[in-house]
């Protein structure tokens, strides 16, 4: 067996934060070896340290017994490392082939480029690794997958033999992931080294050989594949055992709020991807969305908060129509959001914190004549500081691009939640968050279910759902895959529901 | 028939400079930068070249012909010079590219009446006597029979450097390592880096050719229509050229055709008194036409992006 | 990233490095600096300090009277770039305001001078906001670049215009009649307190701009918006602002202030309007303004004293036998080097840390 990365007491701080703490790291060449750890535990800043994106403070690599500096990626790649990233490095209209072989082109005489020798070479390769894409096909013109079989052709192309991929699984369907698997053996199994980040431990089970478990930057331990199942391997990853401290009093459901009604709702690009979905949610109960990312959440979320056009069904807010109504008339009819991406969608980063806490109402609430009203505006702004905690150096007055990740998701959990809406709608609401931060914003939530409001709440996370939710809906492909409650279902249940099983509970007792 | 024959001379030689400085941009925008500035270098070119062969026309041998060459060729180096300004700001200091284009256009023409202030004692060049004429016949392909007469005789030889260039363009873009190199960086740097294609050098290539070619234009411009250098030389000329990239979607041959036909939009003002109903329209309307047409073009293109994706766009390696 | 704080001193720095580099060039050509930066005091003051400290008031009302215009370009693309627009199309904008403002002086008959000019310089205004309509409704309907669309139109007004002027009562090829006075900002009161400058009441209506800009930008639920938009088109998007509508409603009013500095143009400055062949640059100036300025009231204010004095000093410079293009030399460096903030502030880091060193090591 032998070891072809060996990374020796690899230390990087950023401003802040240790991301890397004396780690150490071997994987064995021809294995499937996993990088196991929560959102920040350093896995990435590892592999970017490995394909030179990074420089360590401290530490050494080896590659095949050689000490290597490796100081950008044009030195991995001569060192045979190849890396997948989670956002896929293509030129949208460039064929599969171009995009594999630009910086590496075949060229005849005067520098002009042997397309017909790279694409024959391109064949060669989708043949021995069982690899389907058409060479000559345009990259908007390919699913996901396909795309990401053009990255790793990329690496083959030019003869990697370390091959690291980061979150592969986070942008495929249940089918691709598959396939992906798959492929991932085909390359062990003709000698190549894998390297899989990730934090589905379905996976590692599935494919990998070893896993090493990263937590906050350091590690956690190595371990066979095969010595450890999947609730240790969490345990380890999260340092404790697995469960949220939510404590759910037993209450009933109320009336109706939420009606959707045989939703079928087109993303920008005209792909159909909420195919004619129905469901209820009631006063006082918090709806689940279970599915793996890019199964028609977004899409559905959208659609109810009006940011995407319906194709056809209907959505009811307390017995009200509000399928045509502008976005701003749907938070005025009693919905509050907290969307995934806070950066982009939740905060204007460069607003003070104050004008971001009134962005739903500075026309209203906040504004008199039209102008906007200072006084008012400052007294809300302290009150929701003082009443969910949030912390900024400056107070109201901060630039909220300064303030930290959980403080930013707090300021916009009080701003959804001062208005006291009918339904809620969470999504992701604790991606990136320390654990202080994580449990804080689960207590406010489960506060709104006991004040009798509605909350539907999107989340990768099982565990998050299994915590939080009375109910639970999976999502996959675009279609609801099963609903359970709660109490009655389990990570293994949900999980085969999320590939598509619609017959969840039969499969589990064959 | 004939009207439009003998605007046919006239029109190829506005074209000629609009294409080629068409083409800079072409290489620049393909490349991922913005090029805003292609007037301004357009305007150094004219200046630089305006401003040598005044004084070769001293200098004997260099009185016919072989002058002008030179000074085409001057101010396609001045251009250039000019032109790593904007890639100094634009790529090595990640300036935003519009604003630095727009200060580069107010700085050329500034600085070059500046010089001719100090050179001549006036707002403008001294005047040149040669510049760049129209040759009889071309050998050889002057006698085909239609063809001959037609683009062979009596044409100013500015045309055929612009097609020529418009092939060189062609071929390099869509043909060659470098191309490919170049079209990626202008539709995703990241995606270029990735696979160790330097961008910030590949960039810096794209504008300093897209300099040359502007200071060419703008000397072709100069020495065909002009007996000197004024503030008013290069009057919107590259900006038409922009027009006739983006109306030529980007596309070498598309910005010989659009320059062809925005060079005889510009004659067709000229010409318009003498052809029935157009005589009836001002000329202002066909000074006009190339900017509207680039508008309305603008809109109909619209649906589809044919744009290189990343141009204008800041490119921090960082940023990942 | 370059903090806000770095952002507020980088215009103070790049006029003093654009000052300094036009003295360079003054010298490298042979002339004097000195002159230079006196020829500018007394364009600015009125204050000779080569003839021993005499004072022109009319030199202080033709620098107003240069500075307005340029002022409210500099208000126009600072407007549409809180909403985050470049509104590159000014020129244009201004060309419509002056030609719409002449038309309503030569066609709409009104002997009461208030009343009639104010009805000009409306028309000014709707002029622009018309013109600055086109680019903002192909943005928000077809998503095309306001700046391509923008210099498209420049050229299109500067053509349309040459046209409409020629249809109005000519004085020469080059020029119109002169505008009824009544349609004219002129005062004789004004003339007679600047030694017969051309100083005209546009300076109430720039005014008045400036605390418009200033209320609707900082002080409206509507401003909250534009800035909203102008940060973070998604994010608006998100809490349900219409981001397309306010597109088109910021390119209007930044026309329309355009459309303002037009008017000021022809109905103050000139009294007639003029055929043009080639750009007065009011609108290009005004990107200076704004870049130079921070896109604030203030700022505009200042960094438009600022470029209406490079202007207003050209004729002086070039009687001084200093080449009067160096005014325009030295304002596009400012906006380059303002451009090329990254760059100041790693060199200032860079001696920053030379210095350190140099002190640790003693």
């Amino acid at each position: 067996m032998e070891t072809v990365i060996e990374m020796k007491g690899i230390t990087k701080q950023f401003p802040g934060i240790l991301a890397n703490d004396s780690i150490d790291l071997e994987v064995t060449k021809g294995s499937i070896h996993a990088l196991l750890g929560e959102n920040g535990a350093g896995k990435s800043t590892l592999m970017s340290i490995l394909f030179g994106l990074i420089q360590p403070d401290s530490g050494n690599i080896k590659i095949n017994g050689q000490e290597v500096k490796i100081t950008d990626p044009n030195v991995a790649t001569r060192l045979g490392i190849g890396m997948v990233h989670q956002h896929f490095k293509l030129v949208h209209n460039f064929t599969v082939t171009q995009n594999i072989i630009l910086g590496a082109e075949p060229c005849k005489q005067f520098g002009i480029v042997d397309l017909k020798q790279g694409t024959k070479k391109i064949r060669e390769l989708c043949k021995s690794f069982h690899l389907e894409v058409d060479p000559e096909a345009l990259i908007e013109d390919i699913s996901v997958g396909q795309q990401q079989r053009t990255e790793i052709l990329k690496m083959l192309y030019r003869e990697a033999e370390i091959l690291v991929f980061d979150e592969p699984t986070a942008v495929l369907t249940p089918q691709e992931v598959e396939d992906l698997m798959k492929i991932l053996r085909s390359l062990a199994a003709s000698g190549k080294t894998v390297v899989l980040i990730t934090h589905k431990l379905k996976e590692i089970k599935a494919v990998a050989d070893v896993v090493t478990i990263l937590r906050r930057g350091k590690v956690e331990g190595t371990y066979k594949v095969s010595e450890i199942n999947e609730k240790e391997m969490a345990a380890k990853m999260v340092g404790r055992q697995v469960q949220f401290a939510a404590h759910k009093k037993a209450q009933k459901a109320g009336d109706t709020i939420l009606q959707v009604e045989n939703l079928t709702v087109l993303d920008g690009r005209g792909i159909e991807r909420v195919k004619g979905i129905s469901f209820d949610l009631h006063k006082g109960e918090i709806l689940g969305i279970a599915g793996i990312d890019g199964n028609g959440q977004d899409e559905l979320v959208y659609a109810i908060t009006g940011l995407l056009p319906v194709k056809s069904g209907r959505i009811l807010l307390n017995g009200e129509d509000i399928t045509e109504l502008p976005v701003k008339n749907r938070f005025e009819a009693g919905l509050g959001h907290v969307p995934s991406d806070r950066h982009r969608h939740g905060l204007i980063l460069d607003f003070l914190l104050k004008e971001n806490f009134i962005i739903h109402a500075y026309n209203s609430d906040f504004a008199k004549h039209g102008l906007l009203d200072e006084a008012t505006i400052n007294q809300k702004a302290d009150q929701l500081i003082e009443e969910f905690d949030v912390r900024a150096s400056l107070g109201r007055q901060t630039i909220t691009r300064n303030m930290s990740g959980g403080n930013q998701q707090k300021a916009i959990v009080a701003r959804e939640i001062d208005r006291s809406p009918e339904l809620l709608i969470i999504v992701q609401p604790t991606r990136g968050l320390d654990v202080g931060a994580i449990e804080y914003i689960h207590s406010r939530i489960l506060e709104q279910r006991e004040n009798q409001k509605a909350i539907l709440l999107v989340s990768f996370e099982l565990d998050e759902i299994l915590a939080l939710c009375d109910r639970i809906l999976v999502m996959a492909n675009g279609e609801i895959s099963g609903e359970k409650k709660a109490s009655q279902t389990d990570e293994k249940q949900l999980g085969l529901l999320m590939l598509g099983h619609k017959s969840g509970e039969t499969y589990d007792q064959p | 028939m004939n009207t439009f024959l003998s605007m046919l001379p006239g029109s190829l030689m506005v074209a000629a400079p609009i294409i080629i400085c068409a083409l800079g941009g072409l290489l620049s925008e393909r490349s991922g930068i913005t090029n805003i500035a292609l007037e301004g270098i357009m305007t150094v070119g004219a200046f630089v070249s305006a401003a040598l062969l005044f004084y070769l026309e001293k200098v004997p041998g260099f009185g016919s012909g072989l002058g002008c060459w030179v000074a085409v060729l001057a101010g396609a180096f001045g251009g250039m010079l000019f032109s790593t300004l904007l890639a100094i700001a634009a790529i090595r200091y990640k300036s935003d590219q519009t604003i630095a284009g727009a200060a580069l256009n107010m700085l050329s023409v500034a600085l070059c009446i500046y010089i001719s202030q100090i050179l001549f004692g006036h707002q403008r060049t001294d005047t040149f006597t040669t510049g760049i004429t129209r040759i009889k016949k071309v050998p050889l392909l002057g006698d085909i029979p239609i063809i001959g007469p037609l683009l062979f005789q009596g044409i100013n030889p500015t045309i055929y450097v612009a097609v020529v260039l418009v092939v060189i363009v062609w071929f390099v873009v869509f043909k060659t390592r470098f191309g490919l190199r170049l079209r990626s960086c202008g539709e995703n740097p990241q995606a270029s880096a990735s696979l160790g294609v330097k961008v910030e050098k590949i960039r810096t290539i794209a504008v300093l050719a897209s300099g040359f070619l502007g200071g060419m234009a703008g000397a072709l411009m100069v020495l065909t229509t002009d007996t000197q250098f004024t503030a008013s030389s290069i009057h919107g000329m590259g900006f038409i050229s922009l027009a006739a990239l983006i109306f030529g979607k980007w596309q070498p041959f598309g910005a010989l055709g659009a320059g062809i036909f925005f060079g005889f939009a510009q004659q067709l003002g000229v010409y318009a008194n003498m052809i029935p109903l157009l005589n009836q329209l001002p000329s202002e309307f066909f000074h006009a036409i190339p900017y509207v047409i680039t508008i309305i073009a603008l809109v109909l293109f619209s649906s589809k992006a044919v744009g290189p994706r990343a141009a204008g766009q800041i490119y921090d390696p960082g940023q990942r | 990233m370059i903090s806000l704080k770095e952002k507020r001193w980088i215009p103070f720095l790049a006029v003093i490095l654009g000052l300094v580099a036009g003295t360079l060039i003054v010298i490298l050509s042979g002339r004097s600096p000195l002159i230079m930066f006196a020829t500018f005091i007394k364009a600015g003051t009125g204050i000779d300090l080569l003839k021993g400290g005499t004072f022109n008031p009319r030199l202080v009302g033709e620098f107003l009277v240069t500075t307005m215009p340029i002022l409210m370009g500099g208000l126009s693309i600072s407007f549409a770039y809180r909403t985050g627009l470049f509104n590159i199309g000014a020129e244009g904008q201004i060309i419509a305001g002056g030609v719409a403002a002449i038309g309503a002086g030569f066609f709409i008959p009104i002997d009461n001078q208030f009343i009639h000019s104010t009805i000009c310089v409306l028309a000014g205004c709707l002029a622009g906001a018309l013109w600055g309509l086109i680019p903002g409704l192909l943005k928000a309907r077809f998503n095309v670049h306001e700046v391509v669309v923008g210099i498209m139109l420049n050229y299109t007004a500067m053509y349309s215009a040459n046209w409409l002027y020629k249809q109005m009562p000519l004085n020469q090829m080059t020029r119109t009649e002169n505008v009824p006075v009544s349609a004219t900002l002129n005062v004789d009161f004004l003339r007679q307190l600047t030694n017969n400058s051309r100083l005209h009441l546009g300076f109430i209506h720039v005014i008045i701009a400036l605390f418009l800009f200033w209320l609707i930008i900082e002080k409206t639920s509507f401003g909250y918006q534009l800035r909203a938009t102008g940060f973070n088109k998604e994010g608006a998007r998100f809490a349900g602002i219409k981001v397309k509508r306010n597109l088109v409603y910021s390119l209007m009013i930044a026309g329309a202030f355009a459309g303002l500095g037009g008017a000021l143009l022809t109905l103050g400055t000139y009294g007639y309007g003029r055929v043009i062949t080639a750009f007065d640059n009011v609108g290009f100036d005004g990107i200076s303004v704004a870049l130079v300025g921070g896109c604030t009231m203030l700022g505009n204010l200042f960094a438009g004293l600022l470029f209406g004095l490079m202007k207003v000093a050209q004729p002086a410079l070039q009687i001084a036998s200093i080449p009067k293009e160096i005014g325009d030399i030295i304002s596009s460096l400012i906006v380059l080097l303002v451009a090329l903030q990254y760059a100041i502030v790693l060199y200032r880091n860079k001696i920053r840390d030379w210095f350190k060193k140099a002190r640790g090591q003693k």
